[in-house]
């Protein structure tokens, strides 16, 4: 920030700065100290109690669901941890868990690589960065339902690529992972990387901005290459972006639904199931609202074990003051 | 309990889209839960609306949209919860015992008895419709759901003729194949693949052992030599399938068979409706054939309005009316001819339904009689939610794996354990 040490700390009293915003109030009137302490929390406390009624109440309700024995409709009688025996028994939860691991993974690496080299590249101050910019970032705009319906007509045997493919004379190109139980589920890291890679790519490219150049001149007054400055000077401070990206891709992973659902509907058959549509189908469909409970649980216990690790690198790596 | 209003009034609004339930209570009204989205659903549920304002009853619509309901059902739940339930609600097969268990549902006796339900129904009907001896609900339709349609044209073309039972099936299936044609058209989604399932059980052990098998879900039965055969039959008919069925809806299927790219189809009578809107004629353009080896039989997928607790002579009377205006011939008959069903009771004029739905209506009649009316598996007929649920995972994965028959028919036994 620009201003000034004085004025940043100096008292609200002696005016000068800001004045606009002072209350209407005589300073120093007992009135006024008051309204100083108290308004904010007043002004925050609505979203403060909304957040912990509509989030953290609903997490505790779900948590509680979960070890009931809820079917069409809640029950709220205690029955202990019968519903994540029967969970854990289920191969269809194994699938989708085991399918969240692949995409997961996958969706996130790729989403990082080639999120990373666009901006990498971008940042090289070529002509039309700005419309280049706007095309990878697009397919955000869309919506997941739209991206997945698309990538399914693309990647249908039938109708897509590999008609094309044929159409033009390659009769043995196949290309038919959608309708393949084994390989459906990268069908849908390719969607999801499509996009997101855009928003990763804006995001480390804000970071690469942001790098101070003078670093980069003393780098290069040194006499190290281009690869050399990215690699030892560049990425490494963009640290705090990688944590923001990885939480961001992380949570779009396991809440994944909608891709999903449009994309492959969990199938072939189950083989492309994924905790989200899982939990939808045996809360709402099946009348198994307790079950559904407990498997919302294990996707917030997967939320949590990424998180709390990434959380505690951050705020160690902040208090070292890096 | 002002905070409680609220929050009834609320979810109230959430569930019904922006309309106060329960605030009108003056005027005689009935509020119906449906899903009749479509076309001639729509129309059909219109024909209700009309019929209820002609005896001075309000009709509110309360339409959720979407194929199988599951949309509505999580609406209604949110409905009864805040306690304000909808009149009727269109809810079928044993969920109707799911919501009597939860002490929602009225009684409907009255109305049953003067209009004689016990005597116009079939048994097996009848008993789906009563929670605990009394009746709570009220039958709109019956769909057929063991059909084989097929486009006479192709078989002409490859040689073959028309199945009535497996060995035939087969046989004309390896002569579309080798004229080029692709010989069953199949949508590969979860509930398409049980209906095929239990039309091939239905072929392979009779009514009778898919009554023990499905229905009651007689351990012995689910994993017998009958079963395992069954998942043979199924095995076969995965080799007919062109590979791209995967996620295809069952109308895009249908129009594999209307165009002549496909020769053959098992699908319930809704699939009639797509033949007669593409401008074909039952029994030149397109046959429906009982499923191979079911022609004796009957699986059926019934449409009915559950009566929900309603508050008020006035409202119970009206809510009396509906049920007595769903069960009246002229509405029966209206309504199905729209839906491309059959009446579900006796007594309906049939002259102005094509030879299908005739033909339906006989084979429903004759497999009564002789006990061969069996609820469908694939349309929650049959068993609870989560039974079936967990059923049809198992009949996906066998479609989509290389799994044995014998270990599909063990499977099959576990997944009918669900609680």
């Amino acid at each position: 920030m620009s201003a000034t040490p004085l004025n940043a700390a100096g008292p609200r009293t002696a005016g000068g700065a800001r004045p606009s915003v002072r209350p209407p109030v005589q300073s120093g009137s007992r009135f006024g100290a008051l309204a100083d302490a108290w308004l904010p929390r007043l002004v925050l406390s609505p979203t403060i109690i909304a957040s912990l009624v509509f989030v953290y109440g609903f997490i505790a309700l779900t948590a509680w669901l979960s070890l009931t024995e809820s079917r069409m409709m809640p029950k709220f009688e205690l029955a202990g941890f019968g519903q994540y025996e029967r969970l854990f028994e289920l191969d269809r939860w194994w699938t989708a868990a085991a399918n969240l691991g692949i995409f997961g993974a996958l969706f996130i690496l790729f989403c990082l690589a080639i999120g990373l080299g666009l901006a990498i590249l971008l940042d090289q101050r070529i002509r039309h960065e700005g419309a280049l910019r706007a095309i990878y970032l697009y397919p955000m705009a869309l919506s997941f339902i739209v991206t997945g319906a698309a990538w399914k007509w693309i990647l249908n045997p039938g109708l897509g690529l590999e008609k094309m493919m044929h159409d033009w004379g390659f009769a043995n190109f196949t290309f038919d992972w959608l309708v393949d139980p084994d390989m459906a589920i990268y069908t849908v890291v390719i969607a999801g990387v499509w996009q997101s890679s855009g928003f990763v790519m804006a995001l480390f490219l804000a970071g690469l901005r942001s790098v101070d150049d003078s670093i980069i001149k003393a780098a290069m007054v040194d006499g190290a290459s281009l690869p050399t400055i990215y690699r030892r000077i560049v990425i490494p401070s963009l640290r705090p972006v990688f944590f923001s990206v990885l939480l961001v891709l992380a949570h779009i992973a396991i809440k994944s639904f909608d891709l999903v659902m449009a994309l492959t509907a969990g199938g072939p058959g189950t083989s492309s199931d994924v905790p989200a549509i899982f939990m939808y189908q045996f809360s709402f469909t099946r009348g198994q609202l307790g079950l559904g409970a407990a498997s919302a649980m294990m996707m917030l216990a997967t939320v949590l074990a990424v998180l709390v690790p990434l959380m505690y690198l951050e705020t160690k790596g902040a208090r070292h003051g890096r | 309990m002002k905070l409680k209003a609220a929050v009834q009034a609320a979810l109230a609004i959430t569930a019904s889209g922006g309309v106060l339930a329960g605030a009108a209570a003056q005027a005689p009204q009935v509020e119906v839960l449906h899903y009749w989205t479509s076309g001639g659903e729509a129309r059909s549920a219109a024909e209700l609306k009309k019929i209820m304002q002609a005896q001075g009853v309000a009709w509110k619509d309360f339409a959720v949209a979407g194929g199988a309901g599951e949309n509505a059902a999580t609406a209604l739940k949110a409905r009864v919860m805040a306690g304000s339930p909808p009149t009727a609600a269109q809810i079928k097969g044993p969920a109707i015992q799911e919501w009597g268990q939860e002490g929602v549902l009225a009684n409907i006796d009255q109305a049953a008895i003067a209009g004689k339900w016990d005597a116009s129904l079939p048994a097996v009907v009848a008993k789906l419709m009563k929670y605990q001896g009394h009746y709570v609900a009220v039958p709109v339709n019956v769909h057929r759901v063991n059909w084989l349609w097929v486009n006479p044209a192709v078989l002409a073309k490859a040689g073959a003729k028309a199945p009535t039972n497996f060995a035939e099936f087969f046989d004309a299936a390896d002569k579309i194949k080798k004229a080029g044609m692709v010989a069953l058209a199949h949508g590969g989604q979860p509930w398409q693949d049980a209906t095929l399932f239990e039309s091939v059980v239905l072929g392979t052990g009779g009514a009778d052992f898919y009554r023990k098998a499905l229905v009651q879900l007689d351990q012995a039965s689910l994993t017998s030599p009958t079963m395992v055969k069954s998942f043979e039959t199924l095995s076969r008919m995965k080799a007919y399938i062109d590979k791209d069925a995967a996620g295809r809806d069952w109308n895009l299927a249908t129009a594999m068979v209307i165009n002549g790219k496909a020769g053959m189809q098992f699908m319930g009578d809704w699939a009639k409706g797509e033949f007669t809107a593409a401008g074909k004629v039952p029994g030149k353009d397109f046959l429906c054939l009982p499923a191979p080896g079911t022609d004796k039989a009957f699986t059926f997928n019934i449409d009915s309005l559950a009566m929900f607790n309603v508050s008020g002579a006035g409202q119970q009377k009206a809510q009396l009316a509906l049920a007595n205006a769903v069960m009246s011939p002229a509405f029966q008959q209206t309504f199905n001819l729209n839906k491309g069903s059959i009446p579900v009771r006796a007594g309906v004029p049939r002259d102005k339904f094509d030879s299908c739905a005739t033909r339906s209506m006989d084979d429903m009649a004759a497999a009564n009689g002789a006990g061969a009316l069996v609820p469908s598996l694939a349309h929650g007929m049959a068993v609870d939610t989560a039974k079936a649920g967990a059923i049809q995972d198992v009949i996906a994965r066998f479609m989509n794996s290389n799994m044995t028959p014998q270990a599909a028919a063990q499977a099959l036994a576990k997944a009918a354990k669900t609680q």
